[in-house]
């Protein structure tokens, strides 16, 4: 046993008290953390399904629209952050530019996998039967695709959330706001709180899209 | 004078290419702790995606494994670390690591399960061993779908060290992290072009490798997996 003048302050991992006094402030943080993934998820496909389908149709727009995104997408989130500040200034714009840009090269790419599996002989089966092209569309070949758009959105929802957390470093309060005021007060719960619930909020999400999936295409089970 | 203006001055500025804040020094630091977190990470994931792709099982695992791994922000893992251990790079390399591992393991997993199984039945027809079946045949023809798993680590890694400089360690994140807090921006755009340009260039640079690697008759067979890489954003 170590005798010492001073009493040891060793900092748990979790501290209850603090959370019991603090569930409003984490709550805030999670409100906020969901916004900017809705935000980012909703106009990323609003996006993506038109450009989507317009990519499928046009071979060199389709160039053009993964080669644009795809090297958008490699440039890191928070340097885009960053970069965006002398423009947009410290915010929700800065964030959700960069957001929305990644999820549209992941929803593209899976909106077109989608339209280019529809096999050749249900299109041949709907011209057949005298769809018109904007009909064939709506009610053969999009439907055909949700397995894929689906499996898309997933996998950009569960990754805005984890980006989501790095937009605290230009001052916006969603989890990550959490896991930066741990780092900066050297107090771990806020730190090990920001970080788990990013990680659950991460799983219920992905779990919510596949149980949403099972409920609007029962015939494609997700994977 | 224009905010561009500003940062291509930045840029010419000689100070800047010099010392311990030296954009030299910066991207050193930066590839250095990169490099390290991939190949510890290269040497974790690939054995254990070649050999669960090899035996064909617990797949379902790998494929799991790199899920949950997705669901992990960085950020929290690296300060999480850095309470941990403290200063230092161990902290980053630690978090650089857990994800550059699971799209490694994936794609290495599923490179070597997509091999012909018709190949694997000639190889074994015409003698060769388990051990040389693996090395000379499935290997080679894995080669694409490996390659790109690393890829996509490499260019996740390199764009997540920018992390490094919230826990006061090195590399391009410190012009960006500097920036943001002394609010001069043009440091922090001329930090966030670098990270870019990196991230860019190890993309480049590790397809180029792949071209190299990839025996000329695979190329020939064209094989249609490499497009299928799995990719996965991160940071």
């Amino acid at each position: 046993m170590r005798a010492g003048l001073f009493l040891e302050f060793v900092d748990p991992w979790i501290n209850w008290d603090w959370l019991s006094t603090h569930i409003p402030h984490v709550l805030d943080a999670l409100t906020e953390h969901v916004e900017l993934t809705v935000i980012a998820i909703a106009i990323g496909l609003a996006i993506s399904v038109p450009l989507g389908v317009l990519a499928h149709r046009n071979r060199v727009l389709r160039l053009v629209v993964l080669g644009f995104f795809g090297a958008f997408y490699t440039i890191p989130s928070l340097a885009l952050f960053a970069l965006l500040i002398p423009f947009t200034h410290l915010g929700g714009t800065t964030a959700e530019i960069p957001l929305i840009g990644y999820n549209v090269l992941i929803l593209v790419r899976n909106v077109l996998v989608g339209l280019d599996a529809v096999p050749r002989d249900v299109l041949d089966a709907a011209d057949g039967m005298g769809y018109r092209s904007t009909a064939r569309l709506f009610r053969v070949e999009l439907p055909l695709a949700l397995p894929a758009i689906f499996a898309g959105l997933r996998v950009a929802t569960v990754s805005t959330i984890g980006i989501v957390t790095i937009t605290a470093l230009i001052g916006l309060g969603g989890l990550g706001s959490l896991i930066d005021e741990g780092q900066i007060e050297n107090f771990h719960t806020p730190l090990v709180v920001g970080t788990v619930l990013t990680v659950a909020l991460a799983l219920v999400a992905d779990l919510g899209i596949a149980g949403a999936q099972r409920l609007a295409i029962p015939w494609a089970r997700p994977a | 004078m224009s905010f561009l203006g500003s940062v291509w001055r930045w840029f010419v500025d000689p100070a800047h290419w010099q010392g311990a804040d030296g954009i030299p020094t910066r991207i050193g630091e930066h590839l250095h702790l990169s490099a390290e977190s991939l190949a510890v990470a290269a040497v974790i994931a690939l054995p254990v995606g070649i050999l669960l792709g090899h035996y064909g099982r617990f797949g379902g695992l790998a494929i799991n494994i790199s899920n949950a791994g997705r669901a992990l922000p960085s950020f929290g893992i690296l300060v999480v670390a850095f309470q941990v251990f403290g200063l230092g790079d161990l902290p980053v390399i630690l978090a650089l690591t857990a994800l550059a591992v699971p799209p490694m393991v994936t794609n290495s997993y599923v490179a070597l399960r997509e091999v012909d199984p018709d190949i694997r039945e000639a190889a074994r027809g015409m003698g060769y061993r388990e051990l040389a079946q693996v090395l000379r045949v499935e290997l080679p023809l894995a080669v694409p779908l490996i390659m790109a798993g690393v890829r996509t680590s490499a260019v996740q890694v390199v764009a997540t060290a920018t992390l490094a400089a919230v826990i006061a360690g090195g590399g391009l994140g410190r012009y960006i992290i500097d920036g943001i807090a002394t609010q001069q921006y043009v440091t922090t755009a001329a930090g966030a072009v670098l990270v870019a340009l990196l991230a860019l260039a190890t993309d480049a640079s590790l397809a180029g490798l792949q071209r190299m690697l990839v025996p000329r008759g695979v190329r020939l067979l064209n094989a249609p997996a490499t497009a299928r890489a799995a990719t996965f954003k991160v940071a």
